[in-house]
Parts: structure tokens; sequence; C-alpha cells
């Protein structure tokens, strides 16, 4: 069956990012932050779904990570995903987003006959929006970034709005095509009651012990894991090995103190403060 | 030693990028240090109609490739295109736009030529690093703007990097230099066109922040939609442009072009006041560096007054008009 693949990452959540949570060698330390789906990547989802849900397509949630990440692809199940994949394995590790688009391209290429792929415009870690595009580089995928808006979808093609900055552009083009997909283009679905209940003991082979891992196995509840030999891949372009970029430092952004001249809040220190903001500006200007 | 810019316009009003001749400039600092060449690359449907400022913004040499098919991003044409010229030219440096366009394409390069990118970069510096000789430095804000990375690419070439929009500053003055333009000799293929642009729409009230020696901006702090008419107001006063923090956008407050910060424009204006805005990390990426900050705001820890020169703890609902009131009487 023709296949839809959705990349989903998880992240730490940013917004409360200390100091503790960067390791001496500069990559991240995940264990020491909640943990979140990246919030794009729902959106990428959201627009897998329903495009499946319209051409019969099989929905792939697809994710590179350490065995925790299963929580993500956990949540993908409960709102519709047919299948999840956790790629994992230790060389895998301080990848940058060339080895990381390599090893997601040959997961793409992998589970075969991949129409769409499907991924956030960026993730709130890395923050580089690259890993997209270079998937859709190396499978020989069209691509579409920025995408707003899904307009059509039919069985040969799709037309997308895309951000192109200074103004919107109405795209159409046939598969196969990857698209990078922005917060605005959709609102993502809350899980579903029923599939999380199917699937809320779902988790790796590891997790299992000998006797539930049978039950498991005839739920569909095992999540399978892909290690860097099961994908057959040339362990010199994953992780820090493939990477070309290095974290050479790490520095943690503080406040830089300035002199603040505080004004009253009633009439004279506003007009006060006019004054200076006059002041100051006609010497700037000059 | 060799650096690349990508050039790119503006296709609504086919000129230059503001991007790319801050590019240009940043490339000339670094190559004049290091006695080298700054070559501009640029790919489209013809070339915008003020390419001579590439030049005085310190391009030495450009080199031009274009065809009537390419006046829309056909990201896969720009890629093969882009790899063909960086492989005749053979920079040590490539830099791009962070723009729609350039995060589109660079990634691609990078990815083809199997070479590291870095993205958003806020610094750029050449030294040497251990075996590798001279490298680019590159710094840039990563982990939701928490942190300042540098990151080096020390075994590959080229080094490439994106830098967004108003963080390196042009010169008050640019060289006195005429042009030297060379065309490229490539051939579009038909697999490389796989989208159709059915239609593009302008963005309305396009924001000019660049040009804006004075910026208003208003955060959630300011309330509603309506409140926000006083950020307007105010802006108004000071002949200034309006912006915001994301929140302000997300509430729906203001159109998100006007959205300052990590993840929207970098400003430097000479004067930035900052409503209701309470100066999260991300926020100060994209104003920090203006020459003067303004901070009303009701709670007298919030984070903007340590960045602030002058500041009212208060509400802004009563200090804006206020301030107006005295903006006006000053101007007489
Ligand atoms: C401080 C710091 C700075 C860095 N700077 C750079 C840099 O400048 N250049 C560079 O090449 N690398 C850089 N990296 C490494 C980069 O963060 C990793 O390569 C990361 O795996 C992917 O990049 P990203 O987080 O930027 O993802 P993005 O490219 O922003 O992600 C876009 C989309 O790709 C998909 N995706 C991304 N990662 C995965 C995944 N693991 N599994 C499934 N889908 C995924 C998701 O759909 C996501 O929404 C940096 C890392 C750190 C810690
Ligand atoms: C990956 C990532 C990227 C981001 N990018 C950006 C970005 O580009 N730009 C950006 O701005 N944010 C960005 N954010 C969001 C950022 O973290 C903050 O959430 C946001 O900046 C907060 O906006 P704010 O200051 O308006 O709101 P708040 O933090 O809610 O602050 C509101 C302030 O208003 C004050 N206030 C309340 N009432 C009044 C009143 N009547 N008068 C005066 N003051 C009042 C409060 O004291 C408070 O300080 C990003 C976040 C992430 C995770």
């Amino acid at each position: 069956m023709k296949k839809i693949v959705v990349l989903a990452k998880q992240v730490p959540d940013t917004a409360n990012v200390t100091g503790d949570a960067m390791k001496p060698d500069g990559t991240v330390n995940r264990a020491a932050l909640p943990a979140i789906f990246n919030p794009e990547d729902l959106n990428a989802l959201e627009m897998g779904l329903s495009i499946g849900e319209k051409l019969g397509f099989e929905v792939h949630v697809v994710t590179m990570g350490p065995p925790k990440a299963v929580e993500i692809l956990k949540h993908s199940l409960y709102m519709g995903a047919d299948n999840v994949w956790l790629i994992s394995d230790r060389r895998f590790a301080a990848a940058d987003t060339l080895a990381t688009s390599y090893v997601l391209a040959e997961a793409v290429k992998k589970l075969g006959d991949v129409q769409l792929v499907l991924a956030g415009r960026q993730a709130i870690d890395g923050d580089t929006a690259q890993v997209g595009p270079q998937v859709a580089e190396k499978i020989d995928f069209n691509q579409v970034t920025y995408v707003t808006e899904l307009k059509e979808v039919d069985v040969d093609h799709v037309v997308l709005e895309r951000d192109g900055e200074t103004r919107s552009e109405t795209i159409r083009t046939g598969f196969p095509v990857l698209l990078t997909v922005t917060a605005e283009a959709n609102t993502p679905r809350f899980p579903n009651a029923a599939r999380m209940l199917q699937f809320f003991r779902a988790g790796l082979e590891s997790d299992f012990d000998e006797e539930s891992l049978k039950i498991a196995r005839e739920n569909g509840w095992v999540v399978p894991t892909w290690t860097l030999d099961d994908m057959g891949l040339d362990p010199e372009r994953c992780g820090l090995s493939g990477s070309p970029t290095k974290v050479h430092k790490i520095k943690s952004i503080t406040l830089k103190g300035t002199d603040l001249q505080l004004f009253n809040r009633d009439k004279t220190g506003i007009q006060e403060m006019v004054r200076n903001i006059v002041k100051d500006y006609v010497e700037v200007e000059r | 030693m060799k650096t690349a810019v990508f050039v790119e316009k503006n296709p609504l009003t086919n000129r230059l990028r503001d991007v790319s001749m801050e590019l240009a400039w940043k490339a000339h600092s670094l190559m004049n240090e290091h006695k080298g060449e700054v070559v501009g690359l640029f790919v489209g449907d013809r070339l915008p109609e003020d390419t001579e400022k590439l030049f005085q913004y310190g391009i030495d040499r450009l080199v031009q490739f274009t065809n009537p098919k390419l006046g829309h991003l056909h990201s896969i044409a720009f890629k093969h295109v882009l790899k063909a010229m960086i492989e005749t030219e053979g920079p040590d440096f490539v830099l791009f736009g962070a723009t729609h366009t350039g995060r589109d394409v660079a990634p691609l390069v990078a990815s083809a030529m199997k070479t590291g990118l870095t993205a958003d970069c806020t610094q750029l510096y050449v030294d040497d690093f251990k075996d590798s000789g001279k490298i680019l430095y590159q710094v840039r804000p990563a982990f939701g703007g928490n942190i300042l990375a540098t990151i080096v690419t020390p075994e590959h070439r080229p080094i490439m990097s994106t830098v967004r929009e108003g963080v390196m500053r042009l010169p008050e003055q640019g060289l006195d230099r005429k042009p030297d333009i060379t065309t490229f000799k490539a051939k579009v293929q038909p697999e490389w066109i796989r989208s159709k642009f059915l239609s593009t729409v302008a963005k309305a009230s396009p924001v000019n922040f660049q040009t804006a020696s004075t910026i208003v901006s208003g955060g959630a702090g300011v309330g509603s939609r309506e409140n926000f008419k006083l950020i307007f107001d105010l802006a108004h006063a000071l002949g200034a442009e309006v912006g915001a923090s994301r929140a302000a956008v997300d509430f729906g407050f203001v159109d998100k072009e006007r959205q300052i910060g990590q993840t929207g424009s970098v400003v430097r204006p000479k004067l930035y006041i900052a409503c209701g805005i309470s100066g999260s990390v991300q926020h100060r990426a994209g104003m920090e560096d203006s020459a003067k900050i303004v901070a009303i705001n009701t709670d007298p820890d919030a984070p903007i007054f340590g960045i602030a020169h002058m500041g009212i703890v208060g509400d802004m609902k009563e200090v804006i008009p206020t301030m107006i009131k005295y903006l006006k009487e000053e101007a007489e």
C-alpha cells in the first residue's frame, strides 16, 4: 500500500532550559529536561492523517532518537497513525543535520512505496529547519517548505500554500514530494480515546517480559526499533563521525546589565521620560 | 581564500534583499582581513535592477545564471546550478541569507555536497583551528535562544552558513567599484522543475523594520487587539514602526509579520520601546542590540528591565496616552 511518512522528533521543552541541560562535550542532555512532541511535527502528523484518510494511504511515523522517544510514537498511535518506527542506536548520537537526514532518508527508502514525506518546519531545540530539505535531497523527492495550508489533495497531486516571506505562493506538485509544515497549517487533533485504550500499553520490545511480549505482539503493542545494523547503514555517515559540523563551544545566555533609569508612573515621571527620549532621539539622529 | 555569497532578490520589487548586501559586506570584511576574494552567486529569471549595489557592498565578482524558467523557487534547479557554481569557484565559505529561500536551498546544496551547514549564525569570524588551517567560526543561538553555540566545520569544504536579515550590519558608505559580472553556463533540465506555481499574492502591509529608526512593540501585557491600537498611536506619534512579541501575535493582537525575536525579525533601531513585554530570551534575541531600549511593564522584576536604559513600572494603558500627550507638546 502507498505510504505517507511523518518525521517526528522528541524535543526538550526549550522554554525551560537550564545550564545543567548541556553535557561538557556540548551535546544536549535530554534526560535533564521535560521532553515533548516537537510542536510543528504535530501539524505534520495532522496533515498526514487527513491526507491518509482521504487517499487511503498508510500513515507511518518515524523518529530517530533514544528509547524514550517512543513516547511521541505512542502519542502518534493515539492520534491515528497506522505504524510507528523508532530508529535508535548509540552510534546515531550527536548527529548534525547531514547525518540525521542520512538515517531518516534510509528509513524512508526501507519502508518503500512512499509517496509523501511530511516534516515539521523546524525543531525547537536544534532550530535549524534543515532536516526536511536534506531528507528530500537524499531520496530525490520534490520539496515544498514553509507550507501554511493544504488546499487540495488527490491521488496524483497536492495543492499547497507556501509562505514565501514577501508573498504567499500557491503551488501544485505531483508525488513523490516532501513538505515541511508550519504551525499555521492546521490544528492537530486530540488523541482519540478509543485508540488510547488500545495502545496505552504499547512500548519497546525491551519493555515487556517474555510472557507479556506474546500478548503485546498479538495486540500490536510492540513498537519496532531499527538499529544501524538492521538498516545496513554506513557507520561513517552516522552520528558524530558522519557530522561535518561540530559543536565547539556553548555559552548560556545571561542578562547583560544596563544602567536603567526608572521614572515614576505619574504625569511628571512620564513627562521627564518623554523629554529624555526626545533629547536622546535628537542626539542620535544627528 | 574565497567566500561565496548567495544573492537573493525580492521577487515583488526585483531589487536585492538587504540580507544579500549585509552578507556581501560581512564577506568583504572577512576576506579583506585574510586577503581573499568575494564572489556573488545569483540564480533567477533576471538580475535585480540594483545589482550594482552588490559591488559597493564588497562583492568582487558576480557569477550569474539567468533563465526565464527560474522566476520561482524551483528548489532542485537552484540546487543543481548553485552546486555547479560552487564546484567551479571552489570557495572556502558559502553564506546564504536565512530567508525562506535560503533555508530552502542551502540545506539541499549542503546535502548534495556532503558538507556542513550552520543555521542562523549571529557572528562569523575566521581563525585557525587545530591542523585544519583557517576556518570559519560560526556562532548561533540554539535551544530556543537559551544558549549560544559556536559551531565549526573543520574537515569539510565549503563551510556553509545561513544568517538572518538584519543580523549583519551595512556600512554607512559603500565602496566605489565597477560591476564585474560573469555568466555561468548551465542547462535547466526538465526534471529539475517539479512544482507548478499557480499564483502568488503579495503579503499585505510589508513591515519595514530595517529602515525604521524607532520601533514600538507590544506584548501579551497589552491585553487585547483593541488596546493594541495604543501601540499604533504611540508609534504614529514617534514616526515609528510597530513590532510585537510572539505572545501578542499568538493572541491575535497583530499580524505575524510584526513579530520580533528569534523566530521573527531581528531589529536594531536607535530606539526600541517595549510595552507589556516580559523580555524572554527569544524576544531579546531580536532586539537587544537596539541603541536605546525603553520598557513599560507592570512587573518591576520583568527581565526586560535588565536590558532597558529607561523604564516605567506601570500600566501601559495609562502610561501611553500620557506619553503621546507629552510627545505632542515636545514636538511644538
Ligand atoms: C547547540 C546546537 C546547535 C546545533 N547547530 C547545528 C547546525 O548549525 N547545523 C547542523 O547541521 N546541526 C546542528 N545541530 C545538530 C542538530 O540539532 C541535529 O542534527 C538534530 O538532530 C536535527 O536538527 P534540528 O533539531 O535542527 O531539526 P530541524 O531541521 O529543525 O527539524 C525539522 C524537522 O525534521 C524532522 N526531524 C528532525 N530531527 C528528527 C529526528 N531525529 N527524527 C525524526 N524527525 C526529525 C522533524 O519533522 C522536524 O520538525 C546543533 C545541535 C545543537 C545541540
Ligand atoms: C523556539 C521558540 C521561539 C520563540 N520565538 C519568539 C520570538 O521570535 N519572539 C518572541 O517575542 N517570543 C518568542 N518566543 C516566545 C517567548 O518564549 C515568550 O513566550 C514571549 O516572548 C512572551 O511574550 P510577552 O513578553 O509578550 O508575554 P509575557 O511573557 O506573558 O509577558 C507579558 C508582560 O506584560 C506585563 N504586563 C501585563 N499587563 C501589563 C500592563 N497592563 N501594562 C504593562 N505591562 C503589563 C507582564 O508583567 C509581563 O511581563 C519563542 C519561544 C520558543 C520556545
